[in-house]
């Protein structure tokens, strides 16, 4: 096992507050850690200290063994995709421009940019003859979403992280990103780190669930075996699931 | 009074209302970049920048006669004193449109890369023209306003006809200078918004 994430006694304070408290973990490749937690729990904090959008008050962060706060924050960020709610898409760059953004600003050349773009709005299920020349504001939330994920893959990083990337989405629609989102990932054989406070969507992603509480490290288990955690915050999440996940074939 | 001082007098007033709205651009747009970085001296400049815009204008021009190097009687004095009015407006619109820029876009630019110079110049700034484009707007046809008052002080232009037909009680000689005065600020407020329209994204 590689880790390829790893977090090691990482505190954040931040206006006398104790947000993060010792966290300790690591993501190993391939795989697919979720940052579960209710909202104030610390979980984007964690997120956004992997690509130095912050930097932790102690511990440290490593990522491709080298302590992240080494590496030069604009070259650490261009090796590691990040999505957000929504996709954070530049409104007044078209979608082609848009998933170039990173091969642009490493410099490729435009012949080898736009055969990237394509192949990417391809894989995340967007014909590119009928959305590279859309602005953001002419997309679905879904189409925004499938959007901000090609992007982070532009310039193949290794890892991806996702803050809430379903969250704004319709039911229907968040379910069929989950499984393409899923497929996409196990395909291109990516690390991943999402923060989510939906049990459901862990469940669904994860190879792991970190769950997080009051800026503690509650419990970290593999997603089949986060139902037995003795955690007692693990429960309360379980327990939003109501009965109809409890037995799923209980009809049958 | 002869059709040819009319356009000389229309000639100057545009002279001298674009060297003031250039300047000021000139001035406030960096300076509006710098105040977006510091919070503390935002609020200090745009509160003195907003005290300046209360002085009514022809207490300073007043004001200015007597100040050594800007002062004095004539054009240089009329041109700083519409350039300090033309400021604050652009100073304003530039800080509002890049503080608008939505948060999330403003994070993902920083989390794929980009330096902070290129978030200006490719994120920014273009998301922010429009709001800084109505600025210049505002601030040339207040300017153009203001601007016939700059007479008083020997600034030329179409405010020489308004304050000669006062002192000569002439109506026809005010409206030579009224007149053109009004047409050029309708003009001007129409084919800047046409360019401001242009540019939103």
């Amino acid at each position: 096992m590689n880790p390829l994430v790893e977090f090691r006694a990482v505190q954040y304070r931040a206006g006398g507050r104790e947000i993060l408290r010792g966290i300790d973990f690591s993501v190993e490749e391939n795989e697919t850690v979720a940052l579960l937690g209710r909202s104030g729990s610390g979980k984007t904090t964690l997120l956004k200290m992997v690509n130095r959008l912050l930097e932790p008050s102690g511990g440290e962060v490593w990522f491709g063994g080298q302590r992240v706060g080494d590496r030069d924050p604009i070259q650490l960020r261009r090796r590691i995709g990040y999505v957000i709610q929504e996709g954070g898409l530049f409104p007044h760059r078209t979608v082609a421009q848009n998933v170039g953004l990173v091969p642009e600003l490493e410099g490729w050349a435009e012949e080898k940019i736009r055969a990237r773009v394509n192949d990417l709005l391809e894989a995340v299920g967007l014909a590119p003859d009928v959305y590279a020349g859309r602005y953001p504001k002419q997309l679905s939330g879904g189409e925004k979403q499938r959007v901000g994920i090609a992007r982070a893959l532009a310039a193949d990083p290794p890892l991806l992280l996702l803050d809430e990337p379903f969250a704004a989405l319709d039911p229907v629609t968040r379910f069929g990103m989950q499984q393409h989102f899923a497929r996409l990932r196990r395909d291109l054989g990516k690390t991943a780190l999402f923060v989510t406070h939906d049990i459901r969507e862990a469940l669904i992603l994860g190879t792991r669930i970190a769950l997080l509480r009051d800026g503690r490290l509650e419990t970290i288990a593999r997603a089949e075996e986060f139902a037995r955690s003795a955690s007692e915050e693990a429960q309360t999440f379980l327990a939003t699931l109501g009965d109809s996940m409890d037995q799923p074939h209980a009809a049958t | 009074m002869p059709l040819h001082e009319i356009f000389v007098l229309t000639l100057e007033h545009v002279w001298l209302v674009a060297i003031a709205v250039v300047v000021a651009t000139a001035i406030a747009a960096p300076a509006a970049v710098l105040l977006t970085r510091h919070a503390q001296l935002r609020r200090w400049t745009l509160g003195v920048a907003n005290v300046v815009q209360t002085i009514p204008s022809l207490a300073l021009f007043g004001f200015l006669l007597p100040i050594p190097f800007i002062g004095g009687v004539g054009k240089r004095t009329a041109i700083i004193a519409l350039i300090l009015y033309a400021l604050l407006p652009i100073l304003r619109n530039t800080v509002v449109g890049i503080l608008g820029v939505d948060r999330d876009v403003r994070e993902s630019a920083l989390a794929m890369g980009m330096t902070e110079g290129q978030i200006l110049t490719q994120v920014e700034l273009p998301l922010a023209l429009p709001t800084i484009l109505a600025g210049i707007r505002i601030a040339t046809v207040t300017t153009i306003g203001t601007a016939t008052i700059a007479a008083a002080i020997g600034g030329g232009g179409l405010g020489t006809f308004v304050f000669r037909g006062i002192a000569m009680a002439d109506t026809n000689t005010i409206l030579a200078g009224a007149v053109p005065a009004a047409l050029m600020a309708i003009t001007a407020d129409e084919v800047l918004e046409w360019v401001e329209r242009r540019f939103s994204w």
